[in-house]
């Protein structure tokens, strides 16, 4: 497992401007968030996978392989 | 529409045709790795794309990620590690970045190109992941046995292993198929270790009630001991199904991979396993996947949280009791009775009255499960 020097590479450092940092500091207060850096940390996630999500080709399977899948489905009573 | 497979793309590494026999004679001279019925599961449940988007067994950091951050390297969700591990006089065998034959049962079962071999800590994993070193703990005591060393590489599948219940086995591929030509949209993903009694389902028809269907996929291989039977689960579930559920909405499909009672992680990985299969909703019970008193009744809901870029949509159900002044099987939320109108459903009670021959009442479990559990000499795995 990585040792000690390479664990403080975990995090980086990202900068905000002040007025947006103050700004979830005081939205994030009586909330599950412990820190501004948790708070964009889960945003940037959430928008991160909607737009990797977006970016994602449709899933290609081939009409022969779909038909053996169904008639395999068939013969085992799932349609 | 499914789920998109958990990181962007289904797995799929089954050597087939020439290059499948090409593997199987050259699997004869690779050095061998030997798999018990657990990693053997792993690695076919990796080639699957069950696992997607993992492609073999993690490395150190992956490894380092899932235990510290509940995360691959590339910051993809996954909290509980898929490790192979093996003995030193097996290790000395391999150098990194040859071939090796995984064997199970004395046959080659798939081959693996090995990236890394490494060292691990088993208390800091229990820590972890299990959160207590308590050799009590089921899943400690199951790590703490384990080998010294971790072989990480990507895998490729050169035979399938025999399933008993091969008519009740379906694939991440097959169900995405099959959910599509059901026309389902939604799927709510139901994970099981248990025969079904009445709070089960109640839970499984209200999340129904909101979605296309229902896939209940409960876990066969290694569980604990007291845990029920594989062909009992299966067995009940059938019952249950024939008598109590409508046809279209259901799909019932077991699924090979071994129990953790890791709790919280184990629930994150439960919901990432049947996104795989194309769930885009998964049950989370109370205490999910938990053993005795290590988690609390709903941390499992609580780490859901956590993860934003899951993709599936946890449904938290509550737990189900029968009510008599309702008349029927109701939760906190819904019933406004007090304690002494409800009675619990308790699996350890349940257990304990089948363990007797004696028939669990009505609202407990239905007639036609019980009479399939009781007609089972020894239902409890020893």
């Amino acid at each position: 497992m990585p040792g000690r020097e390479e664990r403080k590479h975990r995090y980086t450092t990202v900068s905000i401007p002040v007025t947006l940092y103050n700004r979830i500091k005081e939205l994030i207060k009586d909330t599950g968030f412990t820190s501004v850096s948790s708070f964009v940390t889960y945003v940037l996630r959430e928008v991160v996978a909607d737009m990797e999500r977006e970016k994602m080709e449709s899933e290609t399977i081939s009409e022969e392989e779909k038909k053996r899948i169904l008639e395999r489905l068939k013969a085992l009573g799932y349609l | 529409m499914v789920s998109r497979p958990h990181g962007g793309r289904l797995v799929e590494l089954i050597a087939r045709g020439r290059r499948r026999e090409r593997l199987l004679r050259e699997a004869e001279e690779m050095p061998r790795i030997p798999l018990n019925d657990g990693l053997a599961a792993d690695t076919v449940n990796i080639a699957h794309g069950v696992y997607s988007p993992l492609e073999g067994f993690l490395g150190s950091d992956d490894l380092y990620h899932v235990l510290h951050d509940m995360r691959l390297s590339d910051d993809t969700p996954w909290t509980i590690p898929i490790t192979l591990d093996a003995p030193r006089e097996t290790v000395e065998a391999l150098r990194e970045g040859d071939e090796a034959a995984l064997y199970y049962h004395g046959r080659p079962l798939a081959v693996m190109r090995i990236e890394e071999i490494y060292t691990w800590d088993k208390e800091e994993y229990c820590r972890l992941v299990f959160k207590t070193v308590d050799r009590n703990h089921p899943g400690v005591a199951k790590t703490m046995k384990r080998e010294e060393y971790f072989i990480a590489g990507r895998i490729e599948l050169i035979d399938e292993p025999p399933e008993p219940f091969e008519k009740y086995r379906l694939w991440p591929k097959e169900t995405r198929v099959l959910f599509q030509a059901k026309g389902w949209r939604t799927i709510a993903g139901f994970q099981t270790r248990n025969v079904p009694h009445r709070g089960h389902e109640y839970v499984q028809k209200a999340a129904l009630t909101f979605v296309d269907g229902l896939f209940i996929n409960p876990l066969v291989g290694w569980k604990k001991p007291g845990d029920y039977r594989d062909e009992v689960i299966v067995a009940a579930y059938q019952a249950l199904i024939e008598h109590y559920y409508p046809k279209n909405s259901i799909v019932f499909s077991v699924l090979r991979m071994e129990m953790r009672y890791a709790g919280p992680r184990e629930a994150i990985h439960h919901a990432i396993v049947r996104k795989n299969f194309g769930c885009t909703h998964f049950i989370v019970g109370r205490d999910h996947a938990g053993v005795g008193n290590y988690y609390g009744p709903y941390e499992a809901w609580d780490i859901f949280r956590e993860f934003p870029d899951l993709g599936i949509t946890p449904m938290f159900v509550r737990e189900a009791f029968y009510c008599k002044k309702c008349g029927g099987m109701v939760n906190e939320k819904i019933c406004p009775h007090g304690e002494e109108y409800r009675v619990r459903i308790s699996g350890t009670k349940l257990r304990e009255m089948i363990r007797r021959g004696i028939r669990p009442p009505e609202y407990m479990m239905r007639p036609e499960v019980a009479d399939v559990v009781l007609s089972f000499k020894n239902p409890f795995i020893q």
